[in-house]
């Protein structure tokens, strides 16, 4: 391939100039290269997609405590909770399976990180749900994990996807993006929807603090799995009615990194302001790290 | 610079429940025991800062042991790591501190037995670790290219000759990283290349006059 692809525009206009999809512009651009080669990528995705799979079916089943007994239950009350979701039975799939699978990441169980361990429910939540009610098939997933990856190797190259660097827009928020492109692959969606979709979700999430309670990953982390992956839900409705981000994605990443940096790093992942200095959440420190 | 890839975004497949404290750890581990390169008599851990503080919650001891036992960081053993066979067949124990000039997720490995070794190293992000220290060099060391390892004593030429060696095995240098010990005339040289170095070229760089120190170090694979 003759150009680097290293921003969305570039991205965009790969796909449009040899009417290519998302995937297939990044597997050639993984390819060009050198070092991965499509089978090589393909093999990974569909490793990772395994993988996904497995942790929400043992994780669907497990009511295991975290070991600082914080959390664990949670995905069980909402499985077997018998109110009407308002949104329907994919979204309740998709909160239940995020929160199956961040409960077994506190387990010290296998999940993917993707990007990062502590924003491990959304991608799969999204994709899998939506896959199994819409009966996607596999190689479908695998092409929508991989527009995933795209999106979320595309923001790794202008910022460092670690709590610790850019809070949590750059682990949770990102994820939420990555999901939003693989729904709207899945949906049909265009490139121009997929690259909207993406942007629309990273805008609205930009300044999200990192502020884990304990230092651990498990207060705010597991709950805002399930958020996150409906957000991404929205990101792809609004994106599939043709409404798209009036500030352009690259742009929206700059913001992001600019918004990173200006965080304090009382907010990055040092547990030292936001709720990890709470009242309560002091309280909690004292009783699990003594 | 080094772009990322799409695989670095959807894996790896770990043990949760932290990049950084766990993937993290285990990489330190794994990519320690491949520098030191033996069965140590006894392995001291130091955790510092936020590895310290978090890292019991996060898994971070287990983590660390099991990159040292060779675990790989989706090994369903880690989680009851101190349990298993390949855990009690060695001496270890672990030391929790706080020095503020250091990385908030840094560690020492000390290794003792037939070599006595300290390497320290940080986990930096997502997984991403660096080895910084070995004994008194400071290295740089990612775990992400087969490297080249030489401890010698400093004399004029040695550099020239070594990659000079490198070239005759057809592999490209990625990039060449000296230091010289605080004390003394010895010098360290990290040597990243792509591709495999092969037995015939080890052996002749380990012929060199002076090398007190050749390791070969494999990439980590996950
Ligand atoms: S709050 Fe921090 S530790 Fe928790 S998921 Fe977000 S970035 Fe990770």
């Amino acid at each position: 391939m003759k150009h680097n692809i290293t921003e969305f525009r570039q991205l965009y206009y790969a796909c449009k100039e040899q009417n290519k999809k998302i995937y297939e512009i990044a597997l050639d651009y993984e390819a060009s290269r050198g070092e991965n080669p499509e089978y090589k990528v393909r093999l990974q995705a569909k490793k990772s997609l395994d993988a996904m799979k497995e942790a929400i079916t043992t994780g669907l089943k497990c009511t295991e405590p975290s070991p600082s007994g914080m959390s664990g239950d949670d995905c069980d009350k909402l499985q077997n909770s018998k109110h009407n979701f308002i949104l329907g039975q994919t979204a309740k799939k998709i909160m239940t399976y995020a929160l199956a699978t961040s409960e077994q990441n506190l387990r010290m169980g296998t999940i993917v990180a993707c990007p990062t361990a502590g924003s491990c429910g959304i991608v799969p939540a999204v994709l899998i749900a939506f896959a199994e009610d819409n009966n996607i098939k596999e190689c479908d997933q695998i092409n929508a994990l991989i527009t995933a990856g795209e999106v979320g190797r595309l923001v790794a190259n202008k910022m460092s996807l670690a709590g610790a660097v850019g809070g949590c827009q750059a682990e949770c928020g990102v994820a939420s993006a990555m999901a939003a492109a693989a729904l709207t692959q899945m949906r049909g969606g265009s490139v121009k929807q997929i690259i909207n979709a993406v942007a629309l979700a990273l805008k609205n999430i930009l300044g999200l603090t990192c502020d884990p309670v304990c230092g651990l990953v498990e207060i705010p982390c597991v709950k805002r799995n399930p958020f996150l992956a409906i957000h991404a839900v929205t990101a792809s409705e609004l994106a599939m009615s043709d409404i798209i981000s009036k500030i352009p994605i690259d742009e929206v990443v700059d913001a992001m990194e600019q918004t990173g940096q200006l965080m304090s790093p009382l907010l990055k992942e040092s547990s030292q302001g936001g709720l990890a200095k709470t009242k309560t959440a002091i309280a909690l420190e004292k009783n699990i790290l003594k | 610079m080094n772009q990322s890839s799409i695989i670095d975004i959807i894996s790896p497949i770990m043990a949760g429940p932290s990049s950084s404290h766990t993937a993290g750890a285990v990489r330190l581990g794994l990519l320690a025991r491949n520098v030191y390169n033996a069965k140590p008599d006894k392995i001291t851990f130091k955790l510092y800062n936020s590895y310290a503080l978090t890292g019991k919650g996060h898994g971070t001891d287990k983590g660390l042991l099991a990159g040292i036992l060779g675990f790989a960081v989706d090994d369903k053993r880690i989680k009851n790591i101190f349990e298993t066979p390949e855990a009690k067949e060695i001496d270890y124990h672990f030391e929790f501190l706080q020095d503020f000039n250091r990385h908030p997720n840094a560690v020492d490995f000390i290794f003792e037995g037939g070599l006595n070794m300290t390497i320290s190293g940080d986990s930096v992000g997502a997984g991403e670790i660096k080895l910084r220290k070995i004994n008194n060099f400071c290295v740089n060391l990612d775990g992400k290219y087969n490297t080249l390892l030489l401890v010698y004593e400093d004399m004029p030429g040695v550099i020239s000759s070594v990659t000079k060696i490198i070239q005759e095995d057809n592999v490209n240098i990625a990039s060449l990283h000296c230091d010289r010990s605080a004390k003394g005339r010895d010098a360290s040289m990290c040597i990243c290349i792509d591709g495999e170095l092969s037995k015939n070229c080890l052996n002749k760089v380990s012929d060199l006059k002076d090398m007190y120190i050749v390791r070969y170090i494999k990439k980590l694979e996950s």
